[in-house]
């Protein structure tokens, strides 16, 4: 009788990429919920689009690279790809924007450099990125939350509009986009930044429909969800919380500094956690483990840099939020940060 | 006394980075005490079991020997020698296969039992304080015993290192699941294992010694606290309950926040380990003369039907072992040497019980899934988290692959104690250990070929040089003659004889005229035949 011949060890903890990944996105859903609750059903869209391109995307360029396409199919990271791309655009963008940025995202932000675990960039956000420098008007059209829009858009409608581009009954993107008060409607971001480069101080920046409770309308109660959802993803160990941390305390302490020396002309602390996808980003962007530093110490430098970026671009940069641009910034510096974080190994010094 | 000494001798327990919680399965082999196993009919009995040189052999094939009787002996290589398991015959000197992860041979000594078992033992030392500390170190490697614990050094030449220590530790932690050989151990033999203890602790002439065992085994735990009143200078230390806290590094971390210096020993900072089992072994070898033949094994898993610990005989064969515990194969069943974690699979199961065989796990395919295919890496950086050496494993993977050999250096993979806990966790099931040990061998070959190239090297050059040497001496020494014989020459002719360039010039001359005198005839000749 033969024996079969194993290297050690034998036994392994049973969970796998497929596992971490579906936690990722199960992390994502109270978030999802609650975006569609205030935009619409157009993220559901969305998302169906993003999931069955980043399919066949990664099917295909499986393909072409000679390799098992079951692999990649079974480790959910395209699946993951997609949902970020999908919630980060705007919910009423048409179909195409979201085919060419998670195509993108797939074939050559991963599969050009080597597939899972070999690319240097975020998948999504370089995806982000490549749709907002080359499609910016679609790609900042963000419909009005809907306690504030004056038409209120059916499913049916939502379809149509991301389809074709108008509704049942005829009216655009632009034209939904107006509030109460006939004004098109921005962000709390994008508003913000506006108004304060108009040299309005913050309080009358803050006189707008959009800003209500804690920070924007909608805008922080979905922040508050991705907090919930990082939350359970530290607690289940799928992510530390070096990077999230030191994201916020990155973007957070430079604003409240900043903030208090320039107190009507700065954005608030609190706008800046619960607006845009500082949530998001710190904990289910910058938490990308093929993209980010690897040590403790070096995802602690990693995520206050991400947070600086943040602070930075939305301050004195020319978009109204950052995370795309400070996290892809930060994937290229991993490298250098690995270098010099290395831990001390034991018995080389180091202190127990 | 220092604070850090002060808080050894106050029991705090530091704490290790990394490390993980496997399930234990303990359960399964520590409920019933240790069996006798029933003798063998062959036992094989390799002549090296530890680490370092075999001992020379004392017996040839036809010779009756009987248990405890030597095999072999120190000889010139300062091995350590192995002993008869029972009495019997011997049946064969030759190549057999050893209990290694190579599954290569070594030489194997077979001996038949008798079914007497009659033994023979060395002389009891009643009270070890009265003979020289040579005459004990002397008794414990002929006693052959080396590290029981799993690294198999000889346990006298540990202990004749003569440096200061502050600590002597008695590892009976026993981290890994599944094995409860040492636990079982602990629970029966305390006595023992003390009284082997204070031996250890007067040959290394120290003054404490720290027993120290996992929080999992409440009796054994018990067992000990029970005893150690009346033993003022051992001192019991109950470590939390996480692997690889019974590696040697770690345990010394945990026991006194100090850190073993990288590729060096726990003596540099002043500390000595050894195994609960090797303190059993040395006792039963001084107080009662035992040479080391037998050892507690586990035998477990789902597998077998009467999972336990034996006292198994050193050179029982592992299938013979099995079948006493009811071994019931499933198709592609592994059969471990050790635990889940750091043993290895045999091929073939022929194979001996040795001196570092804690334990012989046949698990099913549910408890222990079979490894599935690796994918690739995704820098999750779990591996980082567990590893309890603060290594970064995802990144010696990647330098592995590449053969970055300065890189894996830089990365100290030699600081690798090949726990297996980033494997244990990969989500990706990379077999990391299996990297770096491929990438470890590696290095050590080129370190060995450039070690080889450069004796070659030293050879070759000293062999030019010496031709050379020769060369100019011998034409040193021509030089030397030539010039003795001119000095020679020119004395005779200043005292009269014969000037040899004399002799030389008279031999130019006849010469001269002889070419001379052909020449004319052969004028002559042409001048004849021309006229014809």
């Amino acid at each position: 009788m033969t024996f079969k011949i194993a290297a050690s060890p034998h036994a392994h903890q049973r969970r796998t990429t497929q596992q971490v990944m579906r936690w990722v996105y199960v992390a994502l859903i109270p978030g999802v919920l609650l975006q569609t609750y205030f935009f619409g059903v157009g993220v559901y869209i969305q998302l169906a689009l993003a999931l069955l391109t980043a399919w066949v995307a990664e099917g295909l360029a499986m393909r072409l690279r000679g390799r098992p396409i079951g692999h990649a199919w079974q480790d959910h990271t395209a699946i993951v790809t997609a949902v970020l791309l999908a919630i980060s655009i705007p919910a009423l963008a048409p179909w195409w924007i979201i085919v060419i940025g998670t195509a993108f995202s797939i074939i050559v932000v991963k599969h050009v450099y080597g597939g899972v675990g070999q690319n240097l960039f975020n998948p999504a956000m370089a995806g982000y990125v490549l749709l907002l420098v080359s499609f910016p008007v679609q790609m900042t059209s963000w419909p009005v939350p809907n306690e504030l829009a004056q038409l209120q858009v059916t499913i049916s409608d939502t379809a149509q509009l991301i389809f074709s581009g108008f509704t049942n009954s005829g009216y655009n993107l632009e034209q939904l986009r107006m509030g109460v008060d006939g004004v098109t409607m921005a962000t709390p971001l994008d508003s913000l930044r506006n108004d304060l480069n108009h040299q309005l101080t913050l309080t009358e920046a803050l006189n707008k429909p959009i800003f209500g409770g804690l920070a924007g309308i909608g805008w922080a109660w979905i922040n508050i969800a991705f907090l919930l959802g990082g939350l359970v993803l530290i607690k289940q160990k799928i992510i530390s919380w070096h990077i999230p941390g030191g994201m916020l305390v990155g973007l957070l302490v430079p604003a409240a500094v900043y903030w208090m020396f320039n107190p009507d002309q700065a954005i608030t602390p609190m706008l800046h956690a619960l607006s845009g996808a500082t949530m998001l980003g710190a904990f289910f962007i910058a938490t990308d483990p093929v993209t980010a530093a690897t040590s403790n110490k070096g995802r602690w430098v990693f995520g206050l840099f991400i947070g600086f970026l943040v602070f930075v671009i939305r301050t004195w940069g020319g978009y109204p939020d950052a995370v795309a641009f400070a996290v892809l910034l930060a994937n290229m510096t991993v490298p250098v940060i690995d270098k010099y974080t290395q831990p001390v190994a034991y018995g080389h010094g180091g202190r127990s | 006394m220092s604070a850090a000494t002060k808080a050894i001798e106050a029991g705090h327990i530091w704490t290790f980075p990394g490390g993980i919680h496997p399930p234990e399965r303990k359960e399964l082999s520590n409920q019933s005490a240790i069996r006798q196993l029933p003798l063998a009919p062959h036992y094989h009995v390799p002549v090296k079991q530890h680490s370092g040189a075999p001992g020379d052999l004392l017996v040839q094939v036809g010779d009756k020997v009987k248990a405890g009787q030597a095999l072999t002996q120190v000889g010139v290589n300062n091995g350590l020698p192995v002993h008869a398991p029972t009495s019997g015959t011997v049946t064969a000197i030759g190549a057999g296969i050893i209990a290694h992860p190579s599954g290569l041979a070594d030489t194997i000594i077979t001996i038949t039992a008798d079914g007497d078992d009659s033994a023979t033992t060395l002389a009891p030392i009643a009270d070890y304080t009265a003979v020289s500390r040579a005459e004990l170190l002397e008794r414990i490697k002929q006693a052959g015993i080396a590290g029981l614990g799993g690294a198999g050094f000889p346990t006298a030449q540990k202990l004749a290192l003569q440096r200061p220590l502050d600590y002597l530790i008695i590892n009976g932690v026993e981290c890994e699941p599944y094995i409860s050989a040492d636990d079982r151990l602990m629970r029966e033999h305390a006595q023992t294992i003390i009284d082997g203890t204070e031996i250890l602790l007067h040959l290394a002439a120290c003054e404490k010694a720290l027993i120290a065992i996992e929080a999992n085994k409440p009796e054994a735990i018990s067992a000990f606290e029970a005893l150690l009143h009346e033993h003022p200078k051992l001192a019991l230390r109950v470590v939390p309950v996480k692997y690889p806290s019974g590696g040697e590094k770690q345990l010394i971390q945990l026991l006194t926040g100090r850190q073993v210096p990288s590729r060096g020993l726990p003596i540099d900072v002043g500390l000595v380990m050894q195994n609960v089992g090797t303190a059993y072994a040395v006792a039963q070898a001084v107080v009662q003369g035992k040479p080391l033949i037998e050892r507690v094994v586990t035998v477990t898993g789902e597998n077998v039907e009467q999972p336990g610990n034996y006292w198994v005989r050193l050179g029982t064969p592992v299938d013979y072992l099995l079948e006493q515990c009811g071994f019931k194969p499933e198709p592609e069943q592994r059969v471990i040497m050790g635990g889940p974690m750091m043993g290895f699979t045999l091929a073939d199961l022929s194979v001996p019980v040795v001196k570092i065989t804690n334990c012989i796990l046949v698990p099913s395919s549910q408890e222990l899934a079979p490894a599935q295919d690796e994918m690739a890496c995704i820098r999750c950086g779990a591996c980082a988290d567990v590893c309890p050496a603060q290594l970064l494993p995802q990144q010696m993977v990647w330098l592995a692959k590449a053969k970055d050999y300065d890189g894996l250096e830089k990365q100290n993979l030699f600081d690798c104690i090949e726990c297996g806990a980033c494997a244990y966790v990969c989500p990706s099931e990379i077999p990391l250990v299996h990297y770096y040990r491929k990438a470890k061998a590696e290095i050590r070959n080129i370190a060995r070929e450039k070690a080889k190239a450069e004796v070659a090297r030293e050879r070759f050059e000293a062999r030019q040089e010496r031709l050379e040497r020769e060369k100019e001496e011998r034409l040193e020494r021509h030089r030397k003659a030539a010039e003795a014989r001119k000095k020679a020459q020119a004395e005779a002719v200043e005292k009269g004889g014969d000037n040899p360039q004399d002799a030389v010039q008279a031999a130019i001359a006849r010469a001269k005229a002889r070419k001379a005198a052909q020449a004319a005839a052969a004028a002559d000749k042409k001048t004849e035949g021309d006229d014809a």
